[in-house]
């Protein structure tokens, strides 16, 4: 019986020919991740392992993302603890202020995820660097601890559901809108425990970031992780912001799926997912009434990068922001605020009425930067609209792509940009 | 080894920001982390809870954040087992390694309401629902995760 393209990635990462669904394996790692919340948990497990050293220090990647710039005193101690935990054990990829970024947008930028990886990280957006092709999942802070002091983690192999895109996206229509379809398809549970594979013509017609956001969401679907072949655009991407080795894995032609589905990408309409969960999704244009927004973010691990803060200053230039709505944008990392900057795009937010915040996750998980009092409203390029996500447990998120945020910041409610 | 108590029930999609929000994930005291546990779903639980006790909900249980303070905070509380139709992979994953012992058993998740007392036979997969006078098997795990279990967590099994 064939494998998945995530079956032969464990496959080879555990030493082994073949793997079935169902088989618990213990797979080599090639990175190990956390953050300022949940590093610090993984310190604390650590000292209970009876071994003080780290697998490989150049395979770990301690990202400061959550709460930083330190939002408060709790949050700098929990830095600090980060911060002397990387030096003492001389961690390469420890990203601080001035280096850090959203870390599932900084990583692959920074050519540590590259197709063919098998990566945990102590953060459920972790899938997201199936775009390159790679395996990725998330994991809380003791698999984290485990992973940094063995090099390596047990997995129970995945079954897969494919998903075979076809056609190209209309103008306005982004991955963002692809993977709310699909979770508004498949409901928040419909991936539990299974990969989400990705095929088709249609793949060719989305950009890196595009796919970066589909795979970030998979975790929505409660899938293991969401995987892309590998093809010209994912090895140019991989080949422009790195130089480690990759290795290119296909799913076998008799590999088995426990479900498929076709979507044509051409019909699919920008997508909002209403409150308090990312499946109770509607086309924008099946929104009758008029649902005002006292605040729009622009930003997060799912859409921080450059090319949605394109869409978003396309969208906004030469316009002004609401009255009465405050716009958050969030450029993902250092790198994609300079560039934002070098194209004017952040000239076009702060003149419209937006402000641009230093890169972090902050509002997004309620932290800080924009979080929600009683009864207000969000439209949101986040991943998460829960009950209290973003603030207030009476507050509401809507979740959408950066274009129908942008649009609904100028509008005033939620509404696409005209075609 | 066995579990008895008395039931909190909860619905479908009990995410970790409602079992502990992100506002409180700068706190690294567990109690008083634990303190916050269930508040944007269950603001009375934190003050009802008594150590034994017995967390039932429906579908994928612990969706969303990979935050392990969600099973931490649930096992601080005193709850002693939690039994649902489904679990969220991470929190399942996050549930064994720190030692919560957890129950997959849709007919279980059902048919228990709130306040029955419930007795677990973790060797068994034996739930009974002695104010019912119902019982229901639920899937035994895997001998590894039950040895993970058994040693109060990964950290011990890694140890041992």
């Amino acid at each position: 019986m064939g494998m998945t393209m995530t079956q032969k990635i464990l496959a080879a990462h555990a030493g082994l020919d073949s793997v079935k669904a169902g088989q618990l394996i213990e797979a080599e790692l090639d990175l190990v991740l956390g953050n300022d919340i949940t590093t610090p948990v993984a310190i604390d497990v650590m000292k209970g392992i009876k071994k003080d050293t780290v697998f490989d220090r150049e395979k770990i990647a301690l990202v400061m993302d959550h709460f930083i710039p330190n939002k408060d005193i709790k949050s700098a101690e929990n830095c600090k603890c980060c911060r002397e935990f990387a030096l003492k054990h001389e961690i390469t990829n420890y990203f601080d202020v001035g280096k850090m970024g959203i870390e599932h947008a900084l990583l692959p930028e920074s050519g540590l995820t590259v197709a063919g990886d098998c990566i945990i990280g102590a953060d459920s957006h972790t899938c997201t660097y199936g775009a390159l092709g790679a395996f990725s999942t998330g994991v809380g802070s003791t698999d984290m601890a485990a992973g940094m002091a063995t090099g390596k983690t047990w997995f129970k192999v995945p079954s897969a559901i494919r998903f075979n895109l076809t056609g190209k996206p209309s103008k306005w229509v982004s991955g963002k809108d692809v993977i709310l379809h699909i979770i508004g398809m498949i409901g928040v549970d419909g991936a539990l425990y299974r990969s989400m594979e990705f095929t088709g013509d249609g793949v060719g017609n989305l950009s890196i970031d595009d796919r970066f956001t589909i795979a970030n969401m998979a975790i929505e679907a409660g899938g293991k992780n969401g995987i892309f072949p590998v093809d010209d655009i994912a090895i140019e991407y991989m080949k422009s912001h790195g130089n480690r080795p990759y290795k290119v894995y296909e799913a076998d032609s008799d590999a088995v799926y426990d479900e498929e589905y076709t979507i044509d990408l051409s019909e699919l309409k920008p997508v909002v997912a209403f409150p308090h969960l990312p499946e109770n999704t509607k086309t924008v244009d099946e929104i009758k009434e008029r649902i005002k927004v006292d605040q729009a973010v622009i930003g997060s691990c799912t859409n921080g990068r450059i090319s949605d803060l394109r869409i978003a200053a396309e969208v906004i230039r030469g316009k002004r922001i609401a009255d009465n709505v405050r716009c958050i944008v969030i450029p993902a990392t250092q790198k994609i605020y300079l560039t934002a900057l070098e194209e004017g795009l952040i000239k076009d937010f702060i003149e419209a009425g937006a402000i641009v915040s230093t890169p972090t996750c902050g509002p997004c998980l309620g932290g800080y930067m924009g979080i929600l009092a009683k009864g207000e409203r969000c439209i949101s390029t986040t991943n998460r609209n829960f009950v209290g996500r973003m603030g207030d447990t009476e507050s509401e998120v809507y979740l959408a792509s950066p274009a129908v945020a942008a649009a609904s910041a100028v509008a005033g409610f939620i509404t696409a940009p005209e075609v | 080894m066995k579990a008895k108590g008395r039931v909190f029930k909860y619905g479908d999609n009990v995410d970790t920001d409602v079992i502990i929000p992100a506002r409180y994930l700068n706190i690294q005291d567990k109690k008083e982390l634990s303190s916050h546990a269930m508040e944007d779903i269950d603001k009375d639980f934190v003050h009802n809870v008594e150590k034994g006790d017995i967390m039932v909900a429906r579908r994928n249980f612990g969706c969303g954040s990979s935050r392990e303070h969600a099973p931490m905070v649930i096992k601080e509380s005193g709850i002693s087992c939690v039994i649902a139709d489904t679990f969220a992979r991470i929190f399942f994953r996050n549930a064994i390694n720190i030692g919560l012992p957890i129950l997959e058993c849709p007919a279980a998740a059902e048919f228990i309401s709130a306040g029955d007392e419930v007795e677990v036979d973790f060797d068994t997969g034996v739930i009974t629902d002695i104010t019912t006078g119902k019982s229901f098997n639920a899937e035994p795990f895997p001998e590894f995760m039950q040895k993970i279990i058994n040693s109060n967590g990964l950290v011990g099994y890694i140890n041992s």
